[in-house]
């Protein structure tokens, strides 16, 4: 893999090139303490790797799998015809290494059989420049062996102290470095000892660590067990877990009808499987009916029934969920609970 | 970004094809039969189905539903397609009339298995609405009926105003070719002849070779309960009962996951599944 070395001082220039080729999005402050992705707008805003932030309020997800997107219109004069408009390439810049693995468990999910052109038109428009973090008490990435990704990244940008690694990914992000060559040096055996150095350290910054080996034979024993019933009482069902989580993907679909009463455009909008109306068939029959039956159902989706589908989990790691559950449920203190490992099941009463 | 080909992104599969409506006929209160045949002539040529498999109905402005086809792929041209009023879009479809245009794609799901079931002895066990994903498979069937050996056909409904493709079912019972077993649970008006009962009850009447027969069985989930009692019964592999299931579906194509049952997705993986299958998945019926 090709690799270059990028200055610091030289990264704000870099971005403004960034820019030739499509809208440049990064993470900027949204709250006090919360980041989202946004267009750049004032470099300064940006938040780099010593920024100390860690994941952003929505993955990545959001761009290519919008929240809300037209997939048709229809009329009675001309039928249902496909809605897509095609969007000014982007180039998302700061991404994390949990986020670009979902981004691919993503790309097998809308791939397969039938392709999800809606999905993967946008893929080819939008650019994924990655970028290293320091964990923060939340993340696990480094247990879901999503830490660090070979694929998935135009560019990858390893922080070393004064500068970045660029680890050149696709030949479109080997276009980005070789147009401002004036702005990349080559790196040296010295940084080549500090790039070891901090990614043999990386694994100890952890606080939150989980082994997953075996959950699923496990959660096969425990389908019974009243943790479910526990759980199910604690959770809201208000499905803020999977709007935030990075490889969650369900969605409903919906007619909107336009004045004239006829035509009008087909709609899908992110989904949760802890909604009651997720699995309700007509007549009112519920398949999930109870909220321990639909919290079960995430989380056996999400650590059991991927691996069967996909041979890994769909979880990467990235503590979204559980910084973000208004119930307070620590979900890697849910996998350790059932793999037996320790009696408590939220321990995140120091949240926020 | 994704090295992809262009290719698979020129076929966009939540696109309905626009079709028509060339007659529909009346079955009960609340259910019709309709005809249907696609607009354009090359996509009728291209569509080509299996017994058991079910395209996703569009009604503009009120949405999609999963409705499987009642009509055998021997009869090609027109699809038949049999729906009960049972919300928006199914209702919106019944007020369409004639020559009406809606929209549709498939055909969806893994259909029965019928490579592996021909040269066998067919059972097909139907109760209400569930004779309408088996009357393709019947046809089918019938169509090739050198490929069965005997044909068994078990229907079963709450009274006979509940009856579907009366006249049809009706007519099989002259047919030498095909054991013909009609049943009601309650005669409401002493005009039936046939027998009067539970569709379980009709086994009394039937010869069974277990070892040598597929049974195809379709129904409300308390049939699946007593049907398969009686298969077990008499003796059926759990591997030679087949099932369909009904699931609330938004896409068809395996993206938006809400008809998946454990591992599996009733869109893709089924909506037909061995009796085996269903006792190793989750939240079954
Ligand atoms: C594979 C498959 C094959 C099928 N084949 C056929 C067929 O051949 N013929 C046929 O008639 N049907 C068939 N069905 C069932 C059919 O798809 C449903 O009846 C249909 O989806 C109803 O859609 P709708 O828009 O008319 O109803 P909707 O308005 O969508 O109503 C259904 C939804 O509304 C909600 N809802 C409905 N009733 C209630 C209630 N009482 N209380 C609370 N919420 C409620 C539920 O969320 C439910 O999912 C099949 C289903 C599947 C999965
Ligand atoms: S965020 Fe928490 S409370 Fe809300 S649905 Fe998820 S687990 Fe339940
Ligand atoms: S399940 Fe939670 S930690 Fe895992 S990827 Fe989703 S949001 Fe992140």
């Amino acid at each position: 893999m090709k690799i270059v070395k990028l200055s610091k001082t030289n990264v704000f220039q870099f971005v403004d090139h960034l820019k030739s080729f499509g809208e440049v999005h990064a993470p900027q402050r949204k709250g006090k303490k919360s980041s989202a992705f946004q267009p750049v707008k004032d470099n300064s805003k940006l938040l780099l790797s010593d920024e100390n932030y860690t994941r952003t309020i929505l993955p990545i997800k959001k761009y290519f799998h919008k929240p809300i997107d037209t997939l048709l219109k229809f009329s009675p004069g001309k039928g249902f015809e496909d809605a897509y408009e095609e969007e000014e390439a982007k180039v998302l810049f700061g991404v994390h290494s949990c986020d670009i693995s979902a981004i691919l468990t993503l790309d097998r999910v809308f791939a397969g059989k039938y392709v999800d052109t809606y999905y993967f038109r946008r893929r080819k428009q939008i650019a994924i420049i990655g970028m290293s973090c320091i964990p923060d008490e939340y993340c696990y990435c480094h247990s879901m062996g999503t830490d660090f990704v070979e694929d998935g990244f135009d560019l990858f940008l390893s922080d070393i102290g004064e500068s970045y690694l660029v680890k050149v990914g696709t030949s479109l992000g080997d276009d980005m470095v070789s147009t401002a060559s004036d702005l990349f040096i080559d790196y040296d055996e010295k940084d080549t000892d500090e790039y070891k150095r901090r990614i043999n350290e990386f694994p100890t910054l952890f606080v939150t660590k989980v082994d997953e080996t075996n959950l699923p034979a496990i959660l096969d024993m425990e389908y019974k067990s009243e943790i479910w019933e526990e759980m199910g009482d604690r959770c809201f069902n208000c499905g803020i877990c999977s709007m935030v989580c990075p490889t969650c993907f369900c969605f409903d679909v919906n007619d909107e009808l336009c004045i004239d009463g006829e035509s009008g455009e087909r709609k899908r909008c992110w989904d949760s499987c802890l909604f009651k109306s997720h699995a309700m068939v007509a007549g009112g029959h519920n398949f999930r009916e109870k909220r321990s039956d639909r919290f079960k159902h995430r989380f056996l989706h999400k650590h059991q029934e991927f691996m069967g589908e996909f041979g890994r989990t769909s979880c990467v790691g990235c503590g979204r969920c559980t910084q973000d559950c208004p119930a307070d449920i620590h979900f890697v203190g849910m996998v350790k609970r059932i793999k037996g490992d320790i009696a408590c099941v939220y321990e995140g009463n120091n949240k926020k | 970004m994704i090295k992809y080909e262009q290719k698979a992104l020129l076929n966009n599969p939540y696109l309905p094809l626009s079709c028509r409506i060339v007659a529909s006929t009346v079955q009960t209160d609340d259910t019709m039969l309709f005809k249907v045949r696609f607009e354009d002539d090359r996509d009728v040529e291209a569509f080509d189905h299996k017994p058991g498999q079910f395209v996703q109905l569009s009604v503009m402005g009120t949405g999609e539903c999963p409705i499987s086809i009642a009509s055998s792929p021997t009869r090609h041209g027109t699809i038949d397609l049999c729906i009960r009023k049972a919300g928006r879009v199914t209702e919106a479809f019944h007020n369409l009339g004639q020559n009406a245009v809606f929209g549709m794609r498939g055909p969806y799901g893994n259909g029965y298995p019928v490579e592996v079931m021909e040269g066998n002895n067919l059972l097909i066990v139907a109760g209400g609405l569930g004779m309408a994903p088996l009357r393709s498979l019947l046809w089918y069937a019938l169509d090739h009926r050198h490929r069965f050996k005997d044909i068994i056909l078990m229907y079963g409904t709450k009274n006979q105003h509940d009856f579907l493709f009366k006249g049809e079912l009706l007519s099989l019972i002259n047919r030498n070719d095909i054991k013909t077993l009609l049943a009601v649970a309650e005669d409401i008006d002493g005009s039936w002849t046939g027998e009067v009962g539970l569709v379980t009850d009709l086994f009394d009447h039937a010869e069974l070779d277990a070892g040598n027969t597929f049974a195809a069985i379709c129904g409300p989930p308390v049939m699946y309960k007593y049907v398969i009692e009686k298969l077990l019964e008499k003796g059926f592999s759990k591997g030679r009962i087949l099932m369909s299931l009904e699931r609330k579906m938004k896409c068809g194509i395996g993206k938006c996951v809400h008809c998946s049952v454990g591992f599996k997705y009733t869109c893709i993986d089924g909506p037909i599944f061995t009796y085996w299958d269903a006792i190793n998945m989750r939240e079954i019926i």
